[in-house]
């Protein structure tokens, strides 16, 4: 028996006769931590809609606790929400912004007051009470916007690309500090994100969109390590994505050459796609290499080294700490365990090698945008 | 430096000049008059008759008190409709409240006459099917339509255009944290198109307390407001001008008076006002 807390069952929407959500299945237990990751337009936030109450579904069931909720206005639901940019009310002091629910409650003053100074201590925010909310920086703005949905007891707070207007250092603490929360108080999270590194390092299970369709569902190292397609693959972290051919089980066959993998379960001679992490690759000499090429790039990011490598026109990411010189030939180890196998799906092909790897960083920048 | 302030005492000399004719000349004009008398005597006299006329002043407060409530209780909810309609829809809706702006008052007052008098379109109509001719124009609500008929897209544009700035995320804030949409309204929306509604107060009030030619029109001669009494004693003739004078005076500072709380009231809602 699971401890289901919410589930979406065959959710569609639609925005003007474009479909938005396509026949969304997702479970989420009570107490996890699951991250919705895609990129922007995938359907992320408008799951989230759902799940409150602010969007009605097309078709299909949102169950909350065992029970069919569809229909049930937002302010009936118990589940709290934090707005990307915060939402916090500007005609209310601190105090207030977080007392707003309680006070919808008709709580006693004495407990409101218990309450909030509470909330405070836990967002690291006590004595700011009577504090104007434009006087706020973004961060202290953020804590606010958590205090203020904590404090309703919910039993699902989601979290709409929370930390998306921060800055990086005040990202990584809010990471840490939401991911403490939610251990703390036991409440389920659903958090918004297309930032997969903030996925991969504060989930329990990460869902990974795209066009309004659910790519995968796994914990992090699922997610990263077997990716379901190449859209995964290449949404989280760097990936080669090769065409190759499956010989036989544990036998697979790409660039020209034939490499021993782990993997099994495919029809002989099956064509796949292949996906090889910058990082797993050892970069030998010429005349040792499994493959063979010519370094084109070397750039250094200080841990690692990120070097592209040519191998008969197909650019590969090589993460190492050793230095190489460009035009150097090198020779390329792939151990049977970095090679993962993918079957084709739709995003075969879309995503290739590191040829345009500029390309990489205005597709990384697309994502800031708002949805 | 010299060169720079020239040029800014250039731009602003127009309406310096401009000030000073038509706005403090006029003033010392009209001090001069109210504390002097027919003589051109110093005299305090003007304002301590003025208790004759405390029924003018009390019905021009009454009917702008009204019209304003009025004209709010129309504005409010439709300028909250409006910012759930769709882009086109709100322009349409614009357009049509500023519509009748763009006609000269006076004609539109006289318009009301044509609708509503004895022998009027109404009247008419009911005539020919055996009822009336009612009593519509000069009365005291016809007075008060008259306004509110006027002064309404003063009331409307400054809610609007406070409202639908008002960030619909907080809307839906407020509905998860658990208000449902009349709370959102009385704790969300109406506290933050405060500032709007004092603007639209002033905007309607401060115009319908000095209001004197709709009453003389709809209301007849039944109802002599503030406005009809200082026009009509200086038309009196100069004898009269002292006392019209410092019924001017005290007008302007009732008015003053009102700005001065209204605008209290939008300090507490974090704003200032908007007009």
């Amino acid at each position: 028996m699971k401890n289901s807390i919410i589930e979406l069952k065959n959710i569609s929407v639609s925005y003007d006769d474009e479909r938005v959500l396509n026949d969304i299945n997702l479970e989420i237990n009570d107490k996890e931590f699951v991250t919705l990751l895609g990129p922007s337009g995938c359907g992320k936030t408008t799951i989230l809609r759902v799940i409150a109450g602010f969007l009605e579904q097309e078709s299909g069931d949102v169950v909350f606790s065992g029970k069919i909720i569809n229909g049930v206005p937002s302010y009936k639901r118990q589940v709290n929400t934090i707005f990307q940019r915060y939402a916090l009310f500007p005609h209310l002091n601190v105090f207030e912004n977080i007392a707003f629910g309680l006070r919808l409650k008709k709580l006693p003053e004495e407990e409101i007051k218990a309450k909030v100074a509470e909330m405070l201590s836990l967002v690291n925010l006590s004595g700011m009470e009577k504090r104007k909310i434009h006087n706020l920086s973004g961060g202290q703005q953020q804590r606010v916007a958590i205090a203020r949905a904590i404090a309703n007891n919910p039993r699902v707070l989601l979290l709409d690309e929370p930390l998306a207007a921060l800055d990086l250092k005040l990202r990584k603490d809010m990471q840490n500090e939401l991911k403490k929360i939610q251990q703390q108080l036991g409440i389920t999270f659903i958090f918004v994100t297309h930032d997969q590194e903030e996925a991969l390092s504060m989930s329990d299970r990460v869902v990974v969109m795209d066009n309004g369709k659910i790519q995968q569902i796994g914990t992090p190292q699922d997610i990263y390590n077997e990716p379901n397609n190449a859209f995964v693959a290449d949404f989280i972290g760097e990936s080669n994505i090769l065409d190759g051919i499956m010989k036989e089980d544990f036998l697979a066959e790409f660039s020209g050459q034939t490499f021993k993998c782990l993997d099994s379960g495919f029809g002989i001679n099956e064509k796949v796609d292949v996906v090889v992490r910058p990082e797993d690759v050892d970069i030998v000499d010429a005349d040792k290499g499994m493959l063979i090429g010519v370094v084109t790039s070397v750039t250094f990011l200080g841990v690692h080294y990120e070097i592209i490598v040519d191998i008969g026109g197909f650019k590969w990411m090589i993460q190492t700490t050793d230095e190489h010189k460009v035009d150097e030939h090198v020779g390329l180890f792939i151990e049977p365990d970095a090679i993962h196998i993918m079957k084709k799906s739709e995003y075969s092909g879309k995503y290739g090698d590191y040829s345009s790897y500029s390309d990489e960083i205005d597709h990384l920048s697309e994502f800031e945008e708002d949805e | 430096m010299n060169k720079k302030s020239l040029g800014q005492n250039l731009l602003r000399a127009p309406y310096v000049l401009w000030a000073a004719l038509f706005v403090i000349v006029p003033l010392v004009i009209m001090g001069y008059y109210a504390l002097t008398d027919a003589n051109g005597v110093f005299s305090l006299s003007n304002f301590s008759d003025l208790g004759r006329y405390k029924k003018a002043f009390f019905l021009s407060l009454v009917y702008a008190f009204i019209s304003t409530i009025i004209t709010l209780l129309i504005a409010y909810p439709l300028a909250y409709f409006m910012t759930k309609c769709k882009p086109g829809a709100q322009r349409m809706i614009m357009i049509l409240t500023m519509l009748p702006m763009w006609t000269n008052f006076l004609i539109r007052t006289y318009s009301w006459i044509t609708i509503l008098s004895n022998t009027g379109i109404i009247n008419t109509l009911l005539g020919k099917i055996g009822i009336g001719p009612l009593p519509l124009i000069n009365r005291p609500g016809t007075v008060i339509l008259g306004m509110v008929y006027d002064f309404l897209p003063y009331m409307i544009l400054p809610i609007y255009n406070v409202m639908s700035k008002i960030d619909f995320s907080l809307t839906e804030a407020a509905e998860d944290l658990g208000a449902n949409k009349l709370r959102v309204i009385s704790k969300v929306i109406f506290p933050l198109s405060l500032p709007g509604v004092i603007s639209g107060i002033t905007m309607v009030f401060v115009p319908s307390v000095s209001t004197f030619y709709i009453s003389q029109k709809l209301g007849g001669n039944k109802t002599m407001l503030i406005g009809d009494m200082i026009e009509y004693l200086f038309n009196l003739g100069p004898d009269y001008y002292n006392v019209a004078s410092a019924i001017s005076m005290v007008l302007m500072a009732i008015i003053l008076v009102s700005l001065f709380i209204m605008n209290r009231f939008s300090d507490d809602a974090d704003g200032g006002v908007v007009i």
